[in-house]
This record gives C-alpha cells, sequence and structure tokens, in this order.
C-alpha cells in the first residue's frame, strides 16, 4: 500500500504560538469513538474552536479568516501526551500538510510521519520568525521543501533546515509504507524466531 | 565498555538493522484495546493480510467502559460499537479477549503485569502512551500509534530507531506520606514535560530500589509525561518474586531459565549514558500539579509561580493554563475546596493502592462537598479488594468502590468531572479538558487525594500522620 507523498509546499500559514500542545487539545478524548480514520478535522481543537452550545469561538484561530494555509506553526513541545494517532489524522483531515514547531513530542512525530504529515522542527528563533512576519501580514507564506530538508520564509527569504529521518523522507516522497518493507523481511523475522 | 539495560533488552529484539533505517525491533506482546485498534483491523483487511502472531496478541476492553452496572449493556452507542468492534476483531483475527465480564478485564497496563504476561528483559507495545508502565519489570515498553498497531499486528515487529539513554537516579529516605507518584511528579516538575523527550530513562538509586514492583510501576507509567520513550528500572528480587507463580509466568525449567537470564539485565557500571540525573529523596514533598501539564507541579506547602519569573515567550502559555485552573500567581494550593477525588488509573489502581487508601480512610468519613469515585484498574484487584473487606471500608467513608476502567482518567464513559470543578486525581494527566470538557484537575498521590477527600480541601498527608501519630 501507498502512503500520501509530500514534496515540496508554498503556503500560508495558521499560527497558534501556545505551547506544550497536548494531543487532547488537538483532538479531546470523547471524540475518538469513531472507528474509521475520516471526519476527525471536524473536531480539530474542538474545545478551543468551539463553545459548550457548539457554536465557533470567534477569537481562536482556526475561526479567523484571516488565516489560512496549508502549515499550522504552533508552540515548543507539540503533540506532547496521548498516543492516539487521531491527533496527526485531525489535524491532516482539516487540511495541514505539515506542522512546523521548535519541539516535537516523539509519538506525535511519528505518528505524523506515518500519514504525510510533515513535522518540521525549527530553531526557537526561527520559529519566533515566521510568527513575526504573519503578524506583519497575514498573508505571509513559508516553502517547505523536503528533498533539499528546507523551510523559508518567502518574504523574507531566510531559511533553515531541517532533520528528517532519511528513511521516513524516503517515504514521503515515495509514498512507500512501512509494513512492505517490514514484510519484505518476513524471512528474518522467522529467522529470528527460531533461533532466540 | 559495558552495556545500558535498556541496550542489552533492544540488541536482544533486534531482528535486522540497516544503516539510514529505523532498526526491525521483534515485540514479545502486543497488548491491544477498544480506542486504538479498530483502524488497524480495518488496514489489515484492505491489506489481506491475517495477524502474523494472534498468541502474542492480548486484548482488553478498558478506554470506554462503564465502570457501574458492568453487566448490562454498555448505555453510550458509540462506545458500546467500539467495544462490540474489538469483541468481533479478536474473534475474526484469532486474538485472546479480556473483554468485559472477564475475571482478567481491566486497564491494559495493570491486566499485563498481575497476569505474568509482562516480564523482564521483554518487549511490549501497545497503543497506549501508558505502556510505559510494563518498564518497571526491566522491560523495553512504549507506547504506540494506530498505524504502528496495524505493523506490529501485522509483523510482530515495529520500525523503530534507538533513543538516547538516561539515567535518573533517587537516593536517600522519603519523608513519612512521601511516595512513589510524589517521587514522579517531582522529577517531572524538575525536568518539565519535555525533558525527558528523545530518550529511554533508567530509573535507579536506593529509594528506587526500596519500591514495591506497585511502586515502580507508578513511576515507569509516568515516563511518557516528561516526554521520554520509555522507562525502566533493572529486576531484583523485588521483580522476581512479584512475577513468580502468576497466571502466564513460566513454571518449573523455564522458570529456572528465565531467572538466570533476568539476573543479568542491569546496566553494567561502565555503562554509558547521554544524561545523568540525580535526586535526593529528601527534597520531595508530598506533590500536587497546580497547571495543565504535568511538569506544571510543586510541593504542597509551595505557592504558585509567579507569570514573571518565564520567559517572556513563555508567558502566555502559562497565563492561559491559570486562567484555565482559576487560579492566580503566588497562590498556595493547600486549604483549597474541592469537588472530586478520583482514585484510579493505570498510575494508581492497584491493590498496595487501594490498600493504603483503605488504612488511611478506616474509621474517618470524606467532606459534604467531595464526590469521591474509587475505581479499580482490574477485575483481579476489585475482587482481591472485596476480599480483603476494603470495599466495606471505602463504602462506610464515602468512597465507593467502583468497577474497572480508565474511567475519569480521561473521561470516555460517563464519568466525568463537571466543567469547573475541581478534581484531586491519583490519574497521569492535567491538560485541559483531560476529566471532562473544562474539568480542572490537581494531580496527587493516593494519600493526598484520600486526606483531601477527607477535609474536603487540598490537604498535607503529613499534618495528618503527625496528628495521627500523636493519639
Ligand atoms: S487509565 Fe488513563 S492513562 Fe491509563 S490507559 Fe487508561 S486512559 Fe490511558
Amino acid at each position: 500500500m501507498s502512503t500520501k507523498i509530500f514534496k515540496h509546499i508554498q503556503t500560508p500559514v495558521v499560527p497558534l504560538a501556545i505551547e506544550n500542545i497536548d494531543t487532547d487539545q488537538i483532538i479531546p478524548a470523547r471524540f475518538l469513538k469513531a472507528t474509521t480514520r475520516d471526519g476527525f478535522g471536524n473536531n480539530l481543537f474542538r474545545d478551543w474552536r468551539f463553545d459548550e452550545n457548539d457554536h465557533p469561538k470567534p477569537d481562536f484561530v482556526l475561526n479567523n479568516p484571516t488565516y489560512s494555509g496549508k502549515v499550522l506553526v504552533a508552540g515548543k513541545n507539540f503533540g506532547c501526551g496521548s498516543s492516539r494517532e487521531h491527533a496527526a489524522w485531525a489535524i491532516a483531515d482539516y487540511g495541514f500538510d505539515a506542522v512546523v514547531s521548535s519541539f516535537f513530542a516523539d509519538i506525535f512525530k511519528g505518528n505524523a510521519l506515518n500519514n504525510g504529515l510533515l513535522p518540521v522542527q525549527v530553531s526557537d528563533d526561527f520559529l519566533q520568525k515566521i510568527f513575526d512576519a504573519v503578524a506583519a501580514d497575514h498573508t505571509a507564506e513559508v516553502e517547505i521543501d523536503l528533498e533539499n530538508q528546507f523551510i523559508k520564509i518567502s518574504a523574507t527569504g531566510e531559511q533553515e533546515s531541517f532533520e528528517v529521518n532519511p528513511y521516513k523522507k524516503a517515504c514521503m516522497i515515495n509514498g512507500y509504507d512501512d509494513i512492505d518493507y517490514i514484510l519484505s523481511q518476513k524471512n528474518k523475522i522467522e529467522e529470528f524466531e527460531e533461533v532466540r | 565498555m559495558g552495556q545500558t539495560l535498556f541496550d542489552k533488552i533492544w540488541d536482544a529484539h533486534v531482528v535486522s538493522s540497516a544503516e539510514g533505517f529505523p532498526d526491525i525491533l521483534y515485540i514479545d506482546t502486543h497488548f491491544i484495546h477498544e480506542v486504538t485498534s479498530p483502524q488497524a483491523f480495518d488496514g489489515l483487511r484492505k491489506r489481506g493480510l491475517p495477524v502474523f502472531r494472534p498468541q502474542q496478541t492480548v486484548a482488553t476492553a478498558d478506554h470506554n467502559v462503564p465502570t457501574w452496572d458492568q453487566h448490562l449493556p454498555i448505555k453510550e452507542e458509540l462506545s458500546r460499537y467500539q467495544v462490540d468492534m474489538l469483541t468481533k476483531n479478536c474473534k475474526e483475527f484469532g486474538i485472546e479477549l479480556y473483554g468485559l465480564g472477564h475475571p482478567y478485564q481491566g486497564i491494559v497496563h495493570v491486566i499485563g503485569p498481575e497476569l505474568g504476561i509482562t516480564r523482564p528483559g521483554g518487549t511490549y507495545v501497545c497503543g497506549d502512551s501508558h505502556t510505559s508502565t510494563h518498564g518497571a519489570f526491566g522491560a523495553i515498553a512504549f507506547g504506540i500509534g494506530t498505524s504502528q498497531v496495524e505493523q506490529v499486528l501485522a509483523t510482530q515487529c515495529l520500525l523503530q530507531s534507538r533513543p538516547k539513554r538516561m539515567k535518573i537516579e533517587v537516593n536517600g529516605k522519603l519523608q513519612n506520606g512521601v511516595g512513589p507518584k510524589d517521587i514522579i511528579l517531582y522529577i517531572i516538575a524538575q525536568i518539565s514535560a519535555a525533558g525527558g523527550t528523545g530518550y529511554a530513562v533508567e530509573y535507579a538509586g536506593d529509594t528506587i530500589r526500596s519500591l514495591s514492583m506497585e511502586g515502580r510501576m507508578t513511576i515507569c507509567n509516568m515516563s511518557i509525561e516528561m516526554g521520554a520513550r520509555c522507562g525502566l528500572i533493572a529486576p531484583d528480587e523485588t521483580t522476581i518474586n512479584y512475577v513468580k507463580g502468576r497466571e502466564f509466568a513460566p513454571k518449573g525449567e523455564e522458570w529456572d531459565k528465565a531467572v538466570a537470564y533476568w539476573q543479568t539485565l542491569y546496566s553494567d557500571e561502565d555503562a554509558e549514558f547521554d544524561s545523568v540525573l540525580t535526586f535526593r529523596a529528601e527534597d520531595i514533598e508530598p506533590m500536587i500539579t497546580y497547571g495543565t501539564n504535568p511538569g506544571m507541579g510543586i510541593g504542597v506547602t509551595q505557592h504558585v509561580p509567579e507569570t514573571a519569573s518565564f520567559d517572556v515567550k513563555e508567558q502566555v502559555s502559562y497565563k492561559k493554563a491559570l486562567d484555565y485552573m482559576g487560579l492566580h500567581d503566588d497562590e498556595t494550593l493547600l486549604g483549597k475546596p474541592i469537588d472530586y477525588v478520583f482514585i484510579g488509573s493505570c498510575t494508581n489502581s492497584r491493590i498496595e493502592d487501594l490498600r493504603q487508601v483503605a488504612e488511611f480512610v478506616k474509621g474517618k468519613h470524606k467532606a459534604d462537598n467531595v464526590t469521591v469515585w474509587v475505581v479499580p484498574g482490574s477485575k483481579q484487584v476489585q475482587e482481591q479488594a472485596i476480599r480483603e473487606g476494603l470495599d466495606k471500608i471505602f463504602d462506610a467513608a464515602g468512597f465507593p468502590l467502583r468497577e474497572p476502567g480508565c474511567s475519569a482518567c480521561l473521561g470516555m464513559n460517563e464519568d466525568k468531572i463537571p466543567a469547573g470543578k475541581y478534581c484531586v486525581s491519583t490519574s497521569n494527566r492535567n491538560f485541559e479538558g483531560r476529566q471532562g470538557p473544562n474539568s480542572r484537575t490537581f494531580l496527587a498521590s493516593p494519600l493526598t487525594a484520600a486526606a483531601s477527600a477527607i477535609t474536603g480541601k487540598v490537604t498535607d498527608i503529613r499534618e495528618f500522620l503527625k496528628e495521627e501519630e500523636l493519639v
């Protein structure tokens, strides 16, 4: 099976300058009862986005029509907490292709990569530069190039390179799938089981 | 050069390793539950694959289940559907299910150890971040996402890059009333909710060594709350005695062989860690959290930090957390009225936790303003508590003993803390809305939770214990 392909994007961003955004905020537990992978985007950041009567809260960034784009930019330690992959599904389902932060929680990072959602880890300074650029002009765009591993603020031309596991990079660029890869070594698994 | 405990176990499970690729790691047991597995089974169906090693997969229903009247059909439709789906999937793919009504049912991280499935030297995964609990046995155990659940179902292996290693030592004698939960909340408060990210953490030192298996599980359970991949503690006599004789523990010759191997599982003297931290047990007070991540914890007599003490960039998030909690700079939590007390979750719902709470509340009664829920971690814990008469003590104190499940730890069933209410909780997360929309959580130990239930406000357990010594 192949997964979603990611190579290069240029897009405005949605800024969310909050730190330690945990997966319970991204998708609260009460919305984890679905048994398919679809539709989680409707409940992305549910309790920040809607009040208890399901009315949109006007001051939350996703409800502000000024901001749009395929990249979510968030404060450090993004995606901490629960291992729920539903968090990555919700962000991707909402329409984001990448999340930029100065620090990601491990499990979230892995889950995102497994769903064609690129986590881009930048320095604190560069993160601030993106926030500043969007504050100056809400249509400010960033360019993310996975092949060459850099992120650039289009208006100023400032750029920074980012790390990504080479295997995962190949998977995202080519749409490879982990299970196919492991199953290609099934004989090794069986050997391992015999000799251990 | 010597090896760390973590590397010894990891190396013994590498199926294949190639430059530039994550390792293919063999998984001894895969635990699954109703919430993070349905999409994985769907994936298998789409690929036309069977479960590769169904005998090494163990299922239970815990996250969604009611904790009252479990013999009746689940009322909430979506929860019922999800639990039914698990039953159907387990049947179709040949997996043993400890579902509702089964004597082994319970929170996945409570049943693995108590059934002797979790053992030293093993590798365990589950679509739940608190899988780190099982590391208390000297095992590698971590939480995974649903795509990885599918991966392990399909291959019994996981693609994983080796994390860095951290050693956290705690030495010295704990104050009276301070326990494992306080130790781990203290460590997380010191190093922050992200301080362990990228690491496998080995806990060591004489304080850790002196803990029971239950206590060690409490510590390893919360490794993920500092961002760590997993936590582990070298096995010793305490570990071996705990595993011995349990349902699925090795028997006879197998047992002797296993123990001989387990005795080789420790970090060599000259093993190198990427980071080493040391703490003094004497410095640890009963802990309580005041904010919206587990790193925001203080000793129960301390004051909430001032916003100005944080970096300007961090102040927005900090203020947001205090506003959510209805607290202000420099406030003291001691004496703050509370509404709920939750004693449960995979952090603190084992028989030892219930015994400790029962011993403390015997002859006391909860305050009128507080609702108390005691939720055992498993059917076995519940039955044991009843056999020991703990349920009667709880009843008399106004602490009804419910039925096993995750319950108010994440509020997926009907056990939700209402909006704006304060709950002293023995669970592991104080995130916004974790225990119910707009609920406010103070994380603490079972003793602190019990004492707070009695007085109706945040309480320093040490004051209680002093008084009791006097009478
Ligand atoms: S008790 Fe809470 S933390 Fe533990 S497995 Fe259940 S939901 Fe997760």
